[in-house]
């Protein structure tokens, strides 16, 4: 199997590279690229996202025809796609960080700033936190409910349709942490910094 | 729930792990790498290594560790000491540091902190304070590892980070460094009552309770400790389990 770790040049991916890496190991071909021809030959996609909303959004717009490449892939082929923090935001139609920018418009929603309640919630909300599970998501296989995932992000992702959602986290109020939609995979938690949970999240994704 | 978070600390010298007592005698204590694999299967729930190599024709050998031990923890690095410039944080991060911390050159240009997290994101930039009582609730942030008067009030340096866009603030005391009697949870209380990011506490912490006083009493959002964990009084895991005990709320 071919899996692709999009690198397009914004934020920092070392750490998605090193723990896909270490799961990868012997069962799967592992590429980090932007080439176009090599992102479309591949079964599976990871895309990752640090950074504001915008800048990501920037950063993807910048290689030439890879907006329209992910979507084929994602949308026409229905292949699997797993967005990790702003990689599962930029799925939504618009977001606010920074500048209202448009997303990809894959899942109807929006992104907006987390509502601390008047600095009663320290932003960025950085830590271990539960995950609720509210559907039965692929990649949850064997993990259990309440598990703690590593975040770190200040903006969340609100989708229209809310059976998209697979898993919750309390911070103020009830955060969207985990969608999945057919093919597409979306967590707002680092499973590549989450010690073993996370890990064998990533399994999950890599043996789907 | 939002979990506090336990974070040890590696002081790391020429690639080998120190710790100082008030930041001038150092013992050696062992190889980074392996402690750091030690800490994360431990349940650490984020690794921070603190280089006080400083000298820069040694760079290289901290981004080896980070190199090395990225391949093997997968739990959040935060690597400090030296970090001046856009390539410093580069280098680091591409190695594989999740977040640097920042101290010295945040205090000499606080564009600095800006113009870092507006390229890497406010997520992976820490502003390291170091600060030393100088009156009744006044704090004056130092440099150089506790060696430079800055002038600069603490409390006021904090929200100035925070305006730039540090992601969190890790605070020392200078006082309290060292001395294993607990963390200042004055300076710590001024500080996380003034700003709205999180606080990592720093500096001071000799048994349990004082970890408890830092996220109890202090309002830290994380606590940190070197000597506590590397000399085997605790382990992450005593540490946590005496925090649950009293319930405060951990990664168990």
């Amino acid at each position: 199997m071919n899996v692709t770790i999009v690198d397009y040049q914004s934020g920092n991916i070392s750490s998605v590279i090193n723990s896909f890496t270490e799961v990868a190991k012997g069962k799967v071909n592992l590429k980090v690229t932007s080439d176009i021809q090599k992102i479309k030959s591949s079964d599976k996609i990871v895309l990752p996202g640090q950074g504001s909303f915008k800048s990501c959004v920037d950063s993807l717009n910048k290689v030439f025809g890879l907006v329209d490449t992910l979507k084929e892939f994602a949308i026409t082929n229905k292949k699997p796609l797993l967005g990790i923090c702003v990689g599962l935001q930029m799925f939504a139609d618009v977001g606010y960080e920074e500048a209202e920018t448009k997303g990809l418009g894959w899942i109807p929603g929006k992104v907006s700033r987390i509502d601390n309640q008047k600095g009663k919630f320290k932003l960025p909300h950085i830590g271990w936190n539960e995950i609720e599970i509210h559907k039965n998501s692929k990649i949850f296989k064997d993990i259990k409910n309440k598990s703690h995932m590593y975040f770190v992000h200040s903006y969340e992702f609100i989708p229209e349709d809310k059976s998209v959602i697979s898993a919750t986290t309390d911070y103020s109020s009830k955060i969207v942490c985990s969608i999945e939609k057919d093919n597409l995979f979306g967590t707002q938690f680092h499973p590549e910094k989450s010690d073993k949970i996370g890990l064998k999240m990533i399994d999950n994704f890599l043996t789907l | 729930m939002l979990k506090n978070r336990i974070i040890p600390c590696l002081d790391v010298k020429d690639g080998r792990v120190v710790k100082g007592i008030n930041f001038v005698e150092l013992k050696d204590a062992g190889d980074p790498v392996e402690q750091a694999k030690i800490y994360s299967d431990g349940g650490a729930d984020e690794i921070c290594f603190l280089d006080i190599t400083a000298s820069n024709e040694n760079r290289e050998t901290i981004i080896e560790i980070v190199r090395k031990t990225a391949k093997e923890c997968f739990v959040p690095l935060t690597v400090g000491g030296g970090v001046r410039t856009i390539q410093n944080i580069t280098d680091l991060l591409l190695a594989g540091a999740d977040k640097v911390s920042i101290n010295t050159a945040a205090v000499k240009k606080v564009d600095f902190v800006k113009e870092a997290s507006k390229k890497f994101g406010s997520q992976c930039i820490v502003v390291a304070i170091d600060a030393k009582k100088i009156s009744e609730n006044k704090w004056e942030v130092f440099t150089h590892g506790g060696r430079n008067k800055t002038g600069i009030d603490a409390v006021d340096f904090a929200q100035k980070v925070e305006e730039n866009g540090a992601g969190e603030i890790l605070l020392t005391s200078m006082d309290k460094d060292g001395t294993k009697s607990g963390y200042d949870v004055d300076l710590l209380k001024a500080i996380t009552n003034s700003t709205n990011i999180p606080v990592i506490a720093s500096g001071g912490v000799g048994s349990l309770d004082h970890l408890y006083d830092g996220i109890v009493k202090g309002g830290a959002s994380a606590v940190l400790a070197a000597s506590i964990f590397h000399y085997g009084e605790y382990k992450i895991k005593d540490v946590k389990e005496y925090l649950n005990s009293k319930n405060v709320s951990v990664r168990l």
